[in-house]
């Protein structure tokens, strides 16, 4: 497999190195561009921060989990290559050296990539474009200060970088893709690599054959059927966050804080649905908007409601072959509410997550779809719940005679995330939330100024 | 006079551009080869068999080393000799090394290090205090215990007695560079190590001892860490010695580091600890007496477990004068990592054991908790009535009473209180807390030893001058305030002053940069070094000139002599060409100190830094999760000796501390195994978590004692402050009832949940 793409301005073609090589171990064992940083190995720190940029702009992306495939047809830019050729410093470089916003320095080169991104995309919202960089020295606050002072620089011209132009070297298709992991079931499809490469740089799995998902245009697609928003597999959530927005705002917002800028940029909604996890945070939303999900065999496609895929912990109803091609989301009046409870606001893994889509006509609650994510094996609807809300008046004391339903849905697991009982209380009270929320009252901290 | 201005960090140029260079950034040698440790899968119990032929034969593994093939102990503590590199068949802690892989890759050594195959016999390993008190597991003989007054006696008579406890858990320090080192062998045996590292006088003793050399054949340099916070105090000696060990074995540099996972898994972390206290109060909420107890498990070694429990002990008291006391420590031996040294070392489990008595009474005497605070602080001045803490040293110079004013009054808090409350009672599911909190934290290692520091400064012809210390340079901005001490004493601007990685070969015998100590030390050592040069020049130029050295000054990059004068590059030229020596050595130690730590009696620190915090929550009676809104800092950094510096400390010491009371949660299984090892399950601060409004304000002030241009030591104690966050969430909480929270630490959302479940009744 070749590999053409621009490092820092220069271009580069790569073959015979493994396809799981990660630009991390590259960059600082090849290249010796030492810049870029391990802090993790695992994309949440972000001290491995590089600018990728292609066809649809530049993005921020963790170095340690990305793949050299995936680069193909791109142009990366470290912090090597983030101040001009003559050594004039970005101006995120020089408010960071003005507002003192290094200590150590470990993180810098991260944090500094991810504020000259944010800054190229006019992106301002520093707290979340920030949100996948950990610095343990500074406190954040002269960091902010810094980003603050230079956002209205312009943006540099040396940035600039003229895409190459390079010829396939994975599925571009889906009938292509189909018929590639038919004729070999066991390989590993890798779209983003947010979890995959945790498969390689922590277990330190060999991936036989790999097949990439970037360069198939046939899962990049978002479309309005008419009857719903059918959103291809390949889809980064950076793109699902922003389509989503106008339709489903709190589902937004957890697709904001289920992952960093960096994570968004690379996952799938695909990779989400597809590895089953039972607190990957796509599907309850999806499940309690009644989604659709699509998948393709190169035998033929088929649809299922999403819940029927996940079967059992670890296990999916997806056959040798088959791949998670993507998902619809029905039109419907937006009655969504997603809540993610995690120890940290910002990029974790939920401990629990909820949502909640309650049809109330005339007071009385004529439908419930909910579904939880981090209370079971798999990602699961609250059916008993939901048959205890339904036909009821939408009032507290409906909510309290659900309480006993709770149980009949779910026995949640204790680990390090929270104990049974938190997480069964939580979900609980959740319900008490999504109430307080349709009768227009706030409970998020989040909301509360001071 | 370059000291006292807010100067960027020396390096803050290299690190914005990635060009700043760390352990496992340094170009390797040819054939440089990369070890891994394969770690013990459980906690307690011995090796029956090790089976690594499939380590031995994993691509690119060139040999495999266990206790049994060294030549002689290679042991890695700091203090008791009771950590052997490699497990002698004895299994400690789940994580321990027992063997060591050496390979061609870094990549290979980790792959390979999996494939052991070994056979243990298990025993119930020791892992909770419980566990650990029930088997009488503990270092030293058992309890220490420090007694001020009649305690007994106070709590007798007490009109209220306040009763309870506290669990807090430990910290990962969570540096951002793991842990890393590079042996490169030289000439005739001789080693140099590069070793991420807050202390390299020990990892060249370590490495000294594990080679069989005596410690002038080892060299340790170490330019910069990627953070340290303690972690790197002793923590790095294993991964020093091994690549020393086996560089010495095949001739060839080794390197390794660790992955996140296995450094979290291996290292030690902050020590957790569970104090119960039995206060005596007076109506007026005067504390009469109070009986704590403190059990902390130190894991498997000892490494700086005593002086740790100690300092918890020696802030037992924080801000306030206790009229009796008696404090008992418990130093418990289990089958977890050994806990390490991390900012505050001990400080902060002990002042917070008295923080959460102080809320707590002022709860159940109804109190307004600043007002109780007060009640009981020692007194301000520089002339107080005799007041001493619990171990006997006289408290001078107290400053929290004058600051507590100025930060309430700066912070707004009556007014907030009252408007909170407004809130709170509009609010039912949610609410609004406020606390403020003091700190007085002592400075001075307490093994008073290690109170001294050493210094080189070379000026060439010139003038340019370069300047070593034993300090090392972990972020906080040691070597550019040193660099300002220097740039100072010969009147030249900043950018004239070298400053060099830290190097046992330059500096001998240092100590560890810690207890917050760095320019403390280092900076009256470089001071002296500077010194003494420009006064064999002054000498010199007086000589020349006809006058007297006093006449000389050196100011603004120029010297003048009585009415010539030239630059302080001539200046340096005319000394080199009269043959004056411009190379010196500097030394300091802190006087004053004299600590008997059995007793529990004497002075351990030459002074106290002080400072206060009011933090705003609010927090969610649903789920339990919360918000920090607003947060006032002030503290007293003496004369500082570069403000923007201070408070980039203050800042991330108060972030770091928070982080440690709020959302960074270790969690064992009852195998002993660590499951939050990695950030993805173990969360320190991200950015959003800072308050939405963040003042930090230095105190206006200088340091009664005599230390480097008045200044005062600002690594640990700006820490303390995340205690505000805390007992913030527990004034919130208790908005939800009647009972008083008792919360614990860390106040994840589900502690803050069980804790309102609990005050609800």
């Amino acid at each position: 497999m070749t590999i053409d793409f621009l490092l820092n301005g220069e271009s580069v073609s790569l073959s015979d190195l493994p396809p799981t090589t990660t630009l991390l171990d590259w960059l600082r064992e090849d290249q010796g561009l030492t810049g870029t940083k391990e802090g993790c190995n695992e994309g949440d720190c972000g001290a491995c921060t590089v600018m990728v940029t292609d066809q649809s702009g530049s993005k921020a992306l963790n170095a340690c989990i990305l793949f050299l495939p995936q680069l193909h047809g791109k142009a990366v830019r470290t912090v090597e290559g983030i101040a001009a050729p003559d050594g004039t410093l970005h101006p995120m470089q020089q408010a960071m050296v003005d507002h003192h916003g290094s200590q150590c320095g470990f993180c810098t080169p991260g944090f500094v990539v991810s504020m000259a991104t944010a800054h190229r995309n006019g992106d301002t919202d520093f707290d979340d474009a920030l949100a996948g960089n950990l610095c343990r020295c500074t406190g954040y606050a002269p960091i902010i200060r810094a980003a603050e002072a230079a956002k209205d620089a312009p943006v540099p011209d040396w940035l600039n970088d003229d895409l190459p132009v390079t010829t396939a070297n994975s599925p571009e298709t889906l009938d292509e893709l189909a018929r590639a992991y038919a004729a070999n079931p066991d390989a590993t499809l890798i779209a983003g690599a947010t979890d995959v490469g945790l498969w390689v740089t922590k277990q330190m799995r060999d991936l036989p054959a790999p097949i990439f998902l970037n360069r198939c245009r046939d899962l990049q697609q978002i479309e309005d059927t008419g009857e719903g928003l059918r959103i291809g597999a390949g889809v980064t959530m950076d793109r699902v966050l922003k389509a989503v927005q106008p339709l489903y705002p709190t589902y937004a917002e957890m697709i904001r804080r289920y992952g960093s800028a960096q994570v968004r940029n690379a996952a799938t909604i695909g990779g989400n649905i597809a590895n089953g996890s039972p607190i990957g945070d796509n599907p309850p939303a999806l499940i309690a908007l009644g989604a659709t999900l699509h998948l393709h065999h190169v035998d033929g496609a088929r649809d299922l409601p999403i819940e029927e895929f996940f079967l059992d912990y670890g296990k999916q109803d997806r056959r040798a072959g088959e791949l998670v091609a993507g998902v619809t989301i029905p039109h419907q009046p937006d009655r969504l509410k997603v809540y993610k409870i995690s120890k940290r606001f910002d990029q974790d893994i939920s401990a629990l997550c909820g949502a909640f889509n309650i049809t109330v006509e005339d007071g009385t609650v004529t439908n419930a779809r909910i579904a939880f994510g981090g209370m079971a094996g798999t990602p699961k609807r609250a059916t008993h719940v939901e048959a205890a809300l339904t036909g009821q008046p939408w009032t507290l004391d409906s909510i309290a005679m659900a309480d006993a339903a709770w149980a009949a849905d779910f026995t949640p697991m204790s680990d390090m995330r929270a104990s049974s009982d938190y997480r069964l209380t939580t979900a609980k009270n959740l319900l008490h939330r999504v109430y307080l929320e349709y009768t227009g009252q706030s409970s998020s901290v989040l909301e509360v100024q001071p | 006079m370059s000291v006292a201005k807010p100067l960027p960090h020396d390096a803050a140029k290299l690190h914005v551009t990635g060009s700043a260079h760390y352990v496992d950034d340094l170009p390797t040698p040819r054939g440089t080869l990369h070890l891994a440790f394969g770690l013990s899968d459980i906690a307690s119990g011995t090796i029956t068999n090790m089976d690594l032929s499939q380590v031995r034969s994993a691509k690119g593994v060139v040999d495999v080393i266990t206790a049994i093939d060294l030549d002689r102990p290679a042991d890695c503590s700091p203090s008791n000799h009771d950590e052997p590199l490699l497990s002698d068949g004895t299994i400690h802690y789940l994580g321990q090394p027992l063997f060591l892989v050496v390979a061609d890759s870094h990549h290979a050594a980790r792959r390979a290090a999996r494939l052991a195959k070994i056979d243990y016999t298990k025993t119930t390993p020791i892992l909770t205090i419980e566990d650990a008190l029930a088997a009488n597991s503990h270092f030293e003989e058992g309890p220490r215990i420090w007694e001020k007054g009649n305690t007994a006696q106070a709590l007798e008579t007490a009109p209220h007695i306040v009763e309870g406890e506290i669990e807090m858990g430990g910290q990962e320090h969570f540096y951002l560079e793991g842990q890393a080192a590079l042996a490169l062998p030289q000439d005739d045996g001789d080693m140099v190590v590069h070793s991420s590292t807050q202390h390299p006088s020990e990892i060249q003793h370590k490495v000294a001892d594990a080679l069989g050399l005596p410690m002038h054949a080892v060299r340790v340099e170490i330019r910069r860490m990627g953070g340290g916070f303690g972690g790197k105090e002793s923590q790095g000696n294993a991964l020093a010695i091994a690549c020393a060990l086996v560089a010495q074995k095949t001739g060839r540099a080794c390197k390794m580091r660790y992955d996140r996972d296995d450094d979290m898994v291996i290292t030690g972390k902050r020590h957790d600890f569970r104090i119960t206290y039995r206060a005596g109060f007076d109506d007026t909420g005067r504390l009469l007496g109070v009986d704590f107890k403190h059990y902390t498990r130190c894991g498997w070694a000892m490494d700086l477990s005593l002086p740790v429990a100690d300092r918890a002990m020696l802030h037992a008291d924080n801000a306030y004068d206790l009229p009796n006391a008696r404090i008992e420590s418990h130093r418990l031996r289990t089958n977890t990592q050994s806990a390490t040294a991390f900012r505050g070392f001990g400080g902060p489990q002990g002042m917070l054991g008295i923080e959460r008595g102080m809320d707590h009474a002022a709860h159940q005497l109804g109190m307004d908790p600043t007002k109780l605070r007060r009640r009981n602080y020692y007194a301000d001045g520089d002339t107080p009535p005799a007041q001493t803490t619990p171990y006997g040293q006289q408290v001078d110079h107290f400053l929290l009473n004058a600051m507590t004013d100025q930060l309430a009054q700066s912070a707004d808090l009556m007014a907030r209180k009252a408007k909170i409350a407004e809130w709170n009672a509009q609010n039912a599911h949610l609410k609004k807390g406020i606390a403020l909190t003091p700190v007085k934290f002592g400075i001075s290692f307490t093994l008073t030893h290690l109170n001294q520091a050493g210094a080189l400064v070379h000026v060439y012809q010139d003038g340019s001058i370069r300047m070593n210390h034993g300090g090392t340079e972990m972020g906080q901005g040691l070597f550019q305030k040193v660099a300002q001490v220097a740039a100072s004493r010969f009147g030249v601007p900043v950018d004239m002053v070298r400053i060099t990685a830290t190097d046992t070969g330059k500096v001998p015998n240092t100590s560890a940069t810690a207890a917050s100590s760095g320019s403390d030390l280092n900076g009256m050592a470089v001071n002296a070094a500077c010194d003494t040069i420009r006064d064999r020049m002054a000498a010199h130029l007086a000589d020349l000139h006809q006058t007297d050295a006093t006449e000389i000054s050196f100011v603004g990059g120029r010297v003048s002599v009585g009415s010539a004068e030239m630059s302080f590059s001539d200046a340096a030229k005319l000394c080199y060409e009269g043959r004056v020596s411009l190379s010196a050595t500097g030394f300091y130690k802190t006087p004053k100190l004299a600590w008997d730590r059995i007793a529990g009696q004497g002075r351990p620190f030459l002074y106290f830094a002080h400072g206060a915090a009011v933090s705003e929550v609010v927090v969610d009676g649903l789920t339990g999760e919360y918000r920090i809104l607003r947060t006032d800092i002030l503290h007293d950094c003496g004369h500082s000796l570069n403000p923007a510096l201070d408070i980039g400390q203050i800042e991330g010491g108060f972030v770091q501390g928070t982080g440690w009371l709020t959302t960074e949660e270790l969690v064992w299984d009852d195998t002993g195994r660590l499951r939050t090892h990695a950030p993805s399950t173990y969360k320190i601060p991200a950015c959003s978590d800072r308050p939405d409004i963040f003042n930090v304000t230095l105190w206006d002030g200088e340091n009664a004692e005599d230390t480097i241009y008045k200044s005062k030591a600002v690594g640990e104690p700006p820490f303390m402050h995340g205690m505000s966050v805390f007992f913030a969430l527990s004034d919130a909480i208790a908005q939800f009832g009647q009972e008083y929270p008792a919360l614990d630490a860390p106040a994840t959302p589900e502690r803050v949940l069980k804790a309102i479940q609990k005050v609800r009744g």
